[in-house]
């Protein structure tokens, strides 16, 4: 937002919301690499720390809400102001969601880290590294203002959700070829699974920059 | 954009050499609240007061182009201005109601244009007061002085002032920068009220005032119309800068 001695005080207050934002989803990206890397290396220490740094997450969601709720009060945003700060509270909210589920997966790392893996994790890691690309990403292109970048991580998603279906119709073969794989393999998909819900919420993100800058809504219009 | 009721064609005004309106060309919709806004200087009230043809009063000016009301060009030759405000109400920035009874000021252009007598001129008291929300306060109090009144009251007495003679269309010039936030929610709250029967053109230097009451926003910049288009589109997602930088209080 560029400096106006007109509004300095008040772009200040929008410039705060969105440094704390980037601040945030940095946090939020770490917690998902780390939480996919105690996985990998049966950390249960690291998963542990990934668990207990939600807490800072969740206070920061509830900081950068609280102060986009008093500058909708105290300022009446309109225009591109309002569709920042609108586009703000919700990518505040999905990425306290998407902390959330890195604690999930940090969750069931604890519990496999004490078995034996069924076998090597490949596309876990892999969904990762993906997920925590849309996450970036999709920040990047909230602090550019760039709808271009935007659209890039909407085309991710599709990978993670073939990645998806490929980690499970491989569980389900180990559980019917050995059923004492059954729990592990259950933990896994779940692990899968929130990496899915993770890519959607960046996704998500991303599609409210488009709106963001553009001022023209793309959800729920891509094709299923 | 349906239904128009005042149409503008390539209007051009001028206060002796200087031009203080360049080519506009709109229509302003029936029933419907149009908000003006932009920044001091920008025409605004020239603009609203080219529409009953109040600039005719000022010395040395020159009005080029057309404006047309229901069809007929107010302009032309053969109109008579004060039948133009007759159609074409006003309320303005200070209320300014006359010396006299709060009666006395509804009753005043009807009785003298002869449109109402006797317990018909009560009656139509009666209702202009009603349209402006203020019979409530004022039924017992009719022969009193309106100048006892508070701002408020004395807007929306001027409101119900402009209303008995039946206008079709009212304008608002700044009508509540004068008045406190009680006072200003009840006149907003009316003029939503009042454009189901009537079409209601309000300058405005409050943009909120304007976001909220209006249903479609006019921007004017030095003279010029920079953007004309539905109020919500307008204050969510603007297609001139200017005007997005004018609402989010970059300039002005």
């Amino acid at each position: 937002m560029d400096k106006n001695p007109i509004r300095s005080h008040y772009d200040d207050k929008l410039n705060h919301i969105k440094e704390q934002l980037v601040y945030m989803a940095g946090l939020v990206e770490k917690s998902v690499e780390d939480a996919v890397k105690s996985l990998i290396t049966s950390d249960s220490d690291l998963a542990k720390k990934v668990i207990e740094g939600d807490d800072e997450i969740d206070l920061l969601e509830l900081k950068i809400e609280d102060e986009s709720i008093k500058l909708l009060a105290l300022r009446q945003p309109a225009a591109r102001d309002l569709r920042f700060i609108t586009t703000a509270i919700k990518i505040n909210a999905h990425l306290e969601r998407i902390a959330d589920m890195a604690g999930n997966i940090a969750e069931r790392a604890i519990k496999l880290s004490t078995q034996p893996p069924i076998k090597p994790y490949i596309d876990i890691p892999h969904m990762a590294r993906i997920t925590q690309w849309m996450i970036k990403t999709s920040l990047d292109a909230f602090i550019n203002e760039d709808p271009a970048l935007a659209e890039k991580v909407r085309n991710e998603d599709q990978k993670i959700d073939k990645l998806n279906e490929q980690v499970f119709r491989e569980l389900i073969t180990f559980m019917m070829e050995d059923p004492k794989t059954i729990t592990r393999a259950i933990y896994i998909m779940g692990i899968s699974k929130n990496l899915e819900r993770i890519a959607d919420h960046a996704e998500t993100i991303a599609e409210m920059v488009v709106y963001m800058v553009t001022g023209k809504s793309v959800r729920h219009q891509r094709e299923k | 954009m349906v239904n128009p009721i005042i149409k503008l064609e390539n209007l051009n005004f001028y206060y002796g050499v200087v031009k203080a309106l360049s080519n506009i060309t709109m229509n302003f919709n029936r029933n419907c609240v149009t908000a003006i806004i932009g920044p001091s200087g920008c025409g605004k009230s020239t603009l609203l007061r080219l529409l009953n043809r109040m600039n005719d009063l000022i010395d040395n000016t020159r009005v080029e182009g057309k404006v047309e009301i229901d069809g007929k060009d107010i302009y032309s030759n053969n109109v008579d201005p004060v039948e133009v405000r007759k159609k074409v109400g006003m309320v303005f920035q200070k209320p300014n109601p006359f010396p006299k009874s709060i009666y006395k000021n509804i009753a005043f252009g009807p009785k003298i244009n002869r449109l109402a007598r006797g317990s018909k001129l009560d009656d139509l008291v009666e209702e202009s007061l009603k349209a402006a929300a203020l019979w409530d306060e004022v039924k017992d109090i009719l022969h009193h002085s309106a100048m006892e009144l508070s701002g408020g009251q004395q807007q929306r007495l001027c409101i119900a002032r402009a209303l008995a003679m039946k206008p079709e269309i009212l304008l608002m010039d700044e009508p509540t920068s004068a008045l406190d936030p009680i006072s200003t929610a009840r006149i907003e709250d009316l003029i939503e009220d009042l454009k189901e029967k009537y079409s209601i053109i309000i300058v405005t230097h409050n943009m909120q005032q304007a976001a909220r009451i209006s249903d479609f926003t006019a921007f004017l910049y030095l003279g010029q119309l920079i953007e004309y288009d539905k109020t919500e589109k307008i204050f969510t997602n603007p297609s001139n800068k200017k005007t997005e930088d004018y609402i989010t209080g970059r300039f002005g």
